[in-house]
């Protein structure tokens, strides 16, 4: 019978919301696969309380591989505690929630337990010949769909936000168990320091009722003129994608995303920015979301509630314009 | 300290992008490629390191024909050499079928490297994958999304920064040799210079296919990949969205009327 492991995310103490995702797209997978129930696995130090927490998934069993080398996370420690888990029980599918830390070591993972890699997915179906995944390419502007070819198991990771955390199924009482250690193989290869912050956080933008972010199609720090008055006009907190910031363009501590805050504004005005899924998953909470952009095929698009097509160096000086005029009769 | 330097060349971005006739992948001709944009840093933090401790970057790419316009680039910034895994059975490779036959170039160098950078994401696919792979297959320790490389102990370590999600990093020694993916951001990249360009047109550029590399052909490329490409598609555009028409100022008072009275968020 086919076989799907769900390879958990914890961070001091807690399964992150992320790693409920991830089971919610196990459960599918292993729905899809066999109608069986799915097998979570934990790593990490003293977490008995946390497999019991998970137990309550709908899940076959958890594996807990319980070690004081994997407290906190390095990669030769989890692909030395996950490589051999992997070859020992064959699973068809190993999913995991993408984030950082598992891109850092599942690449690895993967070429040690002889597996396939399938990152970032972001749903699947049953195709002809087998389940077909959807993932997102070029910044988001395609779709792939893709197929698994060969033998062995394939490691899986599922994008932030494509599966619904609450939709993981519950109610169950799954068998806690013990997966082995093998205390030789799992070794930190790395000598952890310090953890700091990136740019400092001194912009708090994470209470602004209204934001106007800029992406890379601003063209420059000498253009931002513009935006700032719009920003004046509207009362609003000033943003940006990622390339913005690594140009020098504006501050590192505004930057929405991924590796930058995640806000959930009234109103999100994004111009000038595609729409990648590192800047989307920092704003798509948001309550009203306007995007300005000249390419119409921008994935900003799929998530706007208006948008227009246009070149925001026009378009944004004549809404600082109209925003003006409609203040001024209000 | 001799550095390598993985590149891959993408194409542009901001390109207009059609669906080719097979619908497998996105049609080619006309569309314009660079270097992917997190590779450029990693060949900028490539020539630093080789810089500061006085050796030389040697840039690989795995690609057609095409990709020896990012070569030529590489080397104009100051690359010395460039190793080019040219032969179409690359082609079409998944992280792990690039990620290895990368690793086996690098390996058939002779003098050795100190460390191998990459970018942490390629533009197009965007595995994020390749860089763990190669350091997998050489046996090296790795870090994705670095955005700090000091080299310590006279080559032997350096204190390596990650990015980690939600504003923070985390700093670690990491025994050299290693393996690095490097973040956009970490540096601000040169430009080429003209007399880098003469220069770069003089530079030695080495083809390679699966046979120098002591690989079997239907070990990399698509044949030794675990992935196929079904079909690319464009998602359903401005799906949910309201687009508002019309010149800039008329679309701009329109999107603030709809503001004030539907959405009432002004």
């Amino acid at each position: 019978m086919a076989k799907t492991w769900i390879v958990l995310q914890q961070r001091e103490g807690r399964i992150s919301r992320i790693s409920w995702e991830a089971i919610a797209a196990g459960q599918r997978l292993a729905g899809e696969l066999s109608g069986g129930k799915a097998e979570a696995v934990l790593l990490g130090s003293g977490v008995g309380e946390l497999a019991r927490e998970v137990a309550v998934a709908d899940l076959a069993a958890v594996h807990v591989a319980d070690h004081e080398a994997l407290a906190g996370y390095t990669p030769g420690a989890y692909v030395g505690a996950l490589a051999s888990a992997i070859r020992d029980a064959a699973p068809d599918f190993v999913v995991f929630p993408h984030t950082y830390q598992t891109v850092d070591y599942f690449a690895r993972l993967a070429h040690e337990a002889g597996a396939g890699l399938l990152p970032e997915v972001t749903g699947f179906e049953r195709g002809d010949g087998g389940l077909v995944f959807r993932r997102p390419i070029l910044g988001g502007k395609l779709v792939a769909r893709v197929r698994v070819k060969g033998e062995g198991p394939v490691l899986v990771s599922v994008q932030s936000g494509a599966f619904s955390a609450d939709s993981a199924a519950r109610g169950g009482s799954a068998e806690v168990r013990e997966l082995p250690v093998d205390g030789a193989a799992v070794r930190a290869d790395r000598e952890i320091l310090r953890v700091e912050d990136a740019g400092g956080d001194q912009v708090d933008l994470t209470k602004a009722e209204v934001i106007v972010a800029v992406g890379r199609g601003v063209g420059g720090e000498d253009k931002l003129g513009p935006i700032r008055e719009l920003a004046a006009a509207l009362g609003a907190e000033i943003a940006a994608s990622r390339p913005v910031v690594d140009n020098g363009w504006l501050e590192r501590d505004r930057q929405i995303g991924s590796s930058g805050q995640t806000v959930a504004p009234k109103l999100y005005l994004a111009a000038g920015i595609s729409g990648a899924i590192q800047h989307v998953v920092g704003m798509k909470g948001s309550g009203v979301v306007v995007a300005i952009n000249k390419d119409p095929g921008a994935p900003i698009f799929n998530l706007a509630d208006y948008g227009i097509v246009g070149d925001l160096h026009e378009v944004v000086p004549a809404l600082t314009e109209a925003v003006k005029e409609a203040k001024g009769d209000g | 300290m001799r550095v390598a330097v993985c590149v891959k060349q993408v194409p542009d971005t901001e390109a207009r992008l059609r669906v080719n006739r097979d619908g497998r992948w996105v049609d080619e001709e006309d569309l314009p490629f660079q270097i992917n944009e997190s590779d450029e840093y990693a060949l900028e933090e490539g020539l630093r390191i080789a810089e500061a401790t006085g050796g030389e970057v040697v840039v690989f790419s795995l690609g057609p024909e095409r990709v020896k316009d990012a070569l030529r680039k590489a080397l104009a910034l100051g690359a010395a050499k460039a190793v080019h895994l040219s032969d179409p059975a690359f082609s079409g490779g998944d992280a792990l079928a690039t990620g290895r036959a990368l690793a086996a170039a690098v390996r058939r160098d002779e003098e050795g490297f100190g460390v191998v950078l990459t970018g942490s994401q390629s533009d197009d696919v965007g595995y994020g994958s390749t860089g763990s792979v190669v350091a997998g297959a050489l046996g090296w320790p790795h870090a994705w999304l670095v955005m700090g490389v000091e080299v310590a102990d006279g080559g032997g370590a350096a204190e390596v920064t990650r990015e980690m999600e939600s504003g923070k990093n985390e700093v670690f020694r990491l025994p050299l040799p290693a393996v690095l993916a490097v973040q956009a951001g970490i540096n601000h990249p040169r430009y080429a210079s003209l007399k880098g360009i003469m220069q770069a047109k003089r530079k030695p550029v080495e083809a390679l296919g699966p046979a120098d590399l002591g690989l079997d052909p239907a070990s990399v490329g698509e044949a030794g990949s675990r992935l196929e490409i079904v079909s690319v598609d464009f998602p359903a555009s401005g799906e949910g969205a309201q687009m508002i028409e019309g010149d800039a100022a008329t679309a701009a008072r329109a999107l603030v009327e709809k503001l004030r009275t539907e959405a009432r968020v002004l």
